[in-house]
């Protein structure tokens, strides 16, 4: 491989970490911070592929897709908060696990109602249609440069909204001590709500940005889930810094593995996971 | 965590006259129902046993595996590897060996899985579960997507197992065999550490039981029985693939185990017989206007899941209990 092809391999290794760490960042807090664990949480980024193309399709504007995607996915979150997880918070993992589980059922066939069961793709804004020249004959695409400009630019406002904000504090301390927090006064059922609806919205927005680049398909849902699983059992749990770390490590292992020895790149990132498992049982920065 | 979900270790008297009954319903249905129902009701046989193998892992040690399903269909693969294109094989040393291969796999996989607990556990199964998927999904030259036929039905020299009454009562021994060798593991020195691993594993640590070897033997017996069912499968469907091993599948057993109740085996065999119907009732409801409902049993099937959740998190034989133990109230 020469340099340039490097170059590109290296790129597409931090989008695609990028990626994964706004689908980890998402599960992780909700994990976190409301010990729930949520095998739904790739019905959000299918939620978020199949909105930008329905509303870019409608609309013909990519932008008015985004925004639009973000208002209708946080309104679903809030929704679905409300409804039901609220109730499940106190309660068993394994609730949890069914539940989901159930939802995933739902969410699948509501989609497959609404949306059918075809592929879809959706068009590259002309405004990032564009390609930069490496070498003679490899370019890289502007698109995936605006995927990771986006995902590093929500990642910085998660850290700013979680470490420097009052409602970060909030966050933080509800998710130490729960009781405690509620005994200060703080509206703890709000401060949920609010996170659900954060990670809801981060995992749609991973959905809507990513499908110019992977398209619009059934099932997407559940293959992205299993890598974030990766993602937050490798980063150790609860943690959003491990899970960027561990996000960005998984993608350069994913995309590296495809190139360099495409046999056995499918398993190459479990391997990863359990090398770090027999090192550190938790996760590598576990809280 | 809450201890939320029905570990009804001592059965009661009238479950166990309901189990005796169900026991002789299943031996006397191939001369009553049809042999379509013969066969989706052996179908449920071999899903309990698969079941059961699980509830060794979630309803008797507190471990919640979402990856059984891997051992489930290695087996089946072992065994449609095992039979050659031609002829029938042997299932006195293919049965044993299948079995083995399961046993083998989840060992290793335990080894690192068991290290971890609650949550992380639950994602560590389904992740590595995951990679044997792909690994059968993505190579060609192990069936790929596609999966494998196995041409021949084992040959089992005494009696025949292309005759499918015979592989029907075959199944039911197995069944009767598993859940009667299930309960006595239960009962055992190391079924009691298992329980006691359940209710308090840094108890269990303190009085000097290295809980990592008991957990890791308890995931290998696991995966051993689940590839029992597997191979089983394997001989009826007479075709493997990937599903067999995928996330679906595990998930199912899960509801299977939670839907009969925990800790008990029979249980796991009421579940499995619950959600195989409800799963074909679902998909035979009919079309109503343009709006074919049997065709959307996902949604149905979603719903009911969400339901039991949240209001049956017992499961059925929870809610046999919570009426046992009201009748017992009221004759005090």
């Amino acid at each position: 491989m020469d340099l340039a092809n490097v170059l590109i391999q290296l790129l597409n290794s931090v989008q695609y970490g990028l990626l994964l760490f706004m689908l980890a960042a998402g599960l992780t807090l909700i994990f976190g911070i409301m010990g729930v664990v949520n095998l739904a949480h790739g019905a959000f980024y299918m939620l978020g592929a199949y909105l930008a193309w329905s509303l870019s399709s409608l609309s013909g504007s990519f932008t008015v897709a985004i925004l639009g995607g973000v208002a209708l996915s946080v309104v679903f979150g809030l929704a679905l908060e409300w409804l039901l997880f609220r109730h499940f918070y106190q309660r068993d993992h394994l609730d949890q696990v069914l539940l989901t589980f159930g939802l995933i059922y739902i969410f699948e066939e509501m989609r497959s109602i609404l949306w059918g069961d075809d592929v879809h793709g959706v068009k590259i804004p002309d405004l990032l249609s564009a390609s930069i020249p490496l070498t003679d004959n490899l370019s890289y695409p502007v698109y995936r440069l605006f995927m990771s400009g986006v995902c590093i630019a929500l990642a910085a406002g998660l850290y700013f909204l979680i470490s420097k904000t009052r409602l970060g504090m909030k966050i933080r301390a509800g998710a130490f001590n729960r009781d405690m927090t509620e005994a200060l006064g703080v509206n703890i059922k709000l401060i949920h709500t609010i996170v659900f609806a954060l990670g809801v919205a981060l995992a749609s927005v991973a959905g809507m940005i990513a499908s110019p680049v992977s398209s619009v398909y059934p099932n997407m849902g559940s293959q992205v889930l299993i890598m974030c699983f990766v993602v937050v059992v490798i980063g150790g749990i609860g943690s959003v810094r491990g899970a960027l770390i561990s996000a960005l490590l998984v993608g350069l292992v994913d995309t590296f593995g495809k190139v360099l020895v495409p046999q056995v790149a499918g398993m190459l990132v479990y391997m990863l996971m359990a090398a770090v498992l027999l090192w550190k049982p938790e996760g590598l920065f576990k809280q | 965590m809450r201890a939320s979900h029905s570990h009804l270790e001592v059965l009661p008297r009238g479950l166990q006259v309901a189990l005796a009954l169900g026991l002789v319903a299943l031996i006397a249905f191939p001369f009553v129902g049809s042999d379509f129902y013969a066969q989706m009701v052996a179908r449920m046989m071999i899903l309990a046993i698969f079941a059961m193998s699980l509830d060794l892992l979630q309803g008797v040690t507190g471990l919640v595996s979402l990856g059984h399903a891997a051992y489930f269909g290695l087996a089946g693969y072992a065994l449609a590897y095992f039979t050659p294109a031609g002829e029938a094989v042997s299932l006195w040393w293919t049965l044993p060996a299948a079995v083995a291969a399961s046993g083998l796999a989840a060992l290793i996989i335990g080894f690192f899985v068991v290290r971890t607990s609650g949550i992380y556990f639950i994602m560590v199964t389904m992740a590595f579960a995951q990679m044997v998927f792909y690994l059968f999904f993505d190579n060609k030259a192990l069936g790929g997507s596609d999966g494998v036929y196995v041409n021949f039905k084992p040959d089992a020299g005494i009696f025949d197992l292309e005759n499918k009454r015979v592989f029907y009562y075959f199944t039911l021994a197995m069944l009767v065999a598993v859940y009667a060798f299930l309960r006595r593991v239960l009962w055992s020195p190391f079924g009691r550490v298992l329980a006691g691993i359940r209710v308090n594993e840094h108890r269990m640590r303190a009085m000097g039981y290295g809980t990592f070897r008991y957990k890791l033997a308890a995931f290998t017996l696991a995966g051993a029985l689940a590839g029992l069912a597997g191979y089983l499968w394997g001989v009826q469907s007479g075709y493997v693939n990937p599903e067999l091993m995928g996330f679906h599948m595990s998930a199912h057993a899960i509801m299977m185990v939670i839907l009969g109740g925990m800790g008990n085996f029979a249980g796991a065999i009421v579940g499995a017989f619950a959600f195989e119907t409800l799963l074909s009732w679902f998909k035979d409801l009919p079309t109503v206007g343009n709006f074919q409902l049997g065709k959307h049993w996902q949604l149905w099937m979603g719903l009911f899941i969400v339901a039991v959740v949240l209001f049956a998190p017992r499961g059925l034989l929870g809610l046999v209990e919570r009426v046992a133990r009201r009748k017992e109230r009221e004759h005090e």
